[in-house]
């Protein structure tokens, strides 16, 4: 079954899969992390903020992401994204947003309500005695937050963090449907041109693979040196 | 920047002359809800096994287990779609590869996006009986050993009884990701709740009505499946037993 498969169909487009394809996804997948876990401390801040209406805002959009599946938001927001634009700046039609920012705003909007969850998980597992001490030695809200309490969540929750940013890596397939170029979209597009469905969806499985499961094995290593450390 | 807000669109004719918006939009999430509970049937019955097998004494069986937990979780799914979809009739012997590709409509893209969603969150169920029969006590084994109970028996009779118990709140949030999780469907041209949304945005040029009432009724769906599993977790309680509600994450 395997005698007809391609190798060379597979050589002869790595350049294009991996220049053009791999190289959005992963921009995209960094760019995603860094926004995603600022905004979604941000979040957790919120959420856990004794002002109440703050407090239900965040929560409100927190849930509201999570309840939503993640292609229905991509339509969402490559529809919304330009009249946002076009509210933020004035203009009185729809601004047109490449497809790369498009992608790094849906997907950190949306990374951010699960980032969010880790965040407020982590800052809930420090000890109250914590912001005792902080507030004790006249530090006030944010630097007690700042230098006390979320060093020491971030640093618990690294693991899950990077676990979550795997999922997300996978995720970021999705914007298959915008129609974008990522490392599935390429492989989509020589796979229809040349009809060799087979070879390009199974040796795009086989990268995906090998970068996951090199990062899930990664990650358990971490999360064992850091348990030892703790 | 102007939109035109038009919430009446949901009682117009879709030019297909089929029925209305609202119409199109509700026969989605039937078909939504169908794809979601038949991959649910498949991911429960093949995740429990496999659970089972990644706790038993066997070492090839918990390797067989834990390499399909591997290979399920590292692939994206969008991806195990195509496979599914695109690629699996091609390996298949040819005549039965045919067969398959010459399903009429609905089925042929809707058997593979069961199975994918099945055997995709059938991975992400045995994570879970895994975490379960491993968060009972080990005395409840022995004790199963010391009654005369076989292997089988102590896991039909003392294990999964209240492994599943104890794995049903991160098992409700697996039901809501395959419920959402189907949206993928829409890929491989099954016409689901966001499909029939972009259907109706395609034809309206209404966006964000089509993209709210989608949006509305994901939500709706969500609550209600949470209210039926808190009904169901109270009817099943075993008392003076609370289990620990670990909550999956992911989408």
């Amino acid at each position: 079954m395997f005698g007809r498969f391609d190798w060379h169909e597979i050589w002869i487009n790595l350049p294009y899969l991996m220049k053009t394809g791999m190289t959005f996804t992963l921009t995209l997948t960094a760019l995603v992390v860094v926004g995603g876990v600022i905004f979604g401390t941000i979040l957790a801040l919120m959420r856990l903020s004794s002002i109440k209406p703050v407090s239900i805002i965040a929560t409100a959009y927190i849930n509201l992401m999570r309840s939503v599946p993640l292609v229905l938001v991509i339509f969402w927001f490559y529809f919304l994204v330009p009249y946002i634009g076009a509210w933020i700046t004035g203009a009185d039609r729809p601004v047109q947003v490449g497809a790369f920012l498009s992608s790094v705003i849906t997907f950190t909007m949306f990374e951010a309500a699960y980032y969010a969850e880790i965040m407020r998980a982590g800052i809930q597992s420090i000890s109250r005695g914590q912001f005792w001490a902080g507030y004790a030695l006249g530090l006030n809200y944010w630097q007690t937050m700042g230098k006390i309490v979320l060093p020491q969540a971030f640093r618990n929750m690294v693991p899950i963090l990077l676990t979550q940013t795997i999922v997300m890596f996978q995720d970021t397939s999705l914007v298959y449907v915008l129609s974008i170029t990522d490392f599935l979209g390429a492989a989509s597009k020589v796979a229809e041109r040349d009809g060799r469905l087979v070879e390009m969806y199974l040796f795009v499985a086989a990268v995906y693979f090998v970068i996951c499961i090199v990062g899930s094995y990664a990650v358990r290593h971490l999360q064992r040196r850091i348990a030892i450390i703790r | 920047m102007h939109y035109h807000w038009n919430w009446s669109i949901f009682w117009q004719m879709t030019p297909e002359g089929t029925g209305t918006y609202l119409h199109t939009l509700l026969v989605g999430l039937v078909w939504t809800l169908a794809t979601g509970l038949a991959a649910w049937v498949i991911a429960l019955v093949l995740g429990s096994i496999l659970g089972v097998i990644r706790t038993a004494p066997s070492r090839w069986a918990a390797a067989i287990g834990n390499l399909y937990v591997d290979v399920f979780r590292n692939i994206p799914l969008l991806v195990q779609m195509f496979l599914w979809f695109f690629v699996l009739p091609e390996l298949l012997p040819k005549s039965l590869g045919t067969a398959i590709k010459q399903m009429p409509p609905p089925w042929a893209s809707f058997v593979p996006a069961v199975l994918c969603l099945g055997f995709f969150t059938a991975a992400r169920v045995a994570e879970q009986v895994r975490a379960g029969i491993q968060a009972l006590p080990r005395g409840q084994r022995m004790a199963g050993t010391a009654l005369g109970l076989t292997l089988p028996q102590t896991y039909r009779f003392v294990l999964m009884p209240m492994t599943y118990r104890i794995i049903l709140p991160p098992l409700t949030s697996e039901f809501l990701n395959v419920i959402k999780n189907s949206s993928v469907a829409l890929t491989i041209g099954v016409v689901e709740l966001t499909a029939a949304a972009r259907a109706m945005q395609e034809f309206s040029f209404q966006v964000f009505e089509a993209f709210t009432a989608a949006t509305i009724i994901y939500i709706i769906t969500n609550i209600c499946v949470v209210f039926a599993m808190r009904w169901v977790e109270r009817r099943v309680a075993v008392p003076g037993f609370i289990g620990p509600a670990v909550h999956g994450g992911g989408h």
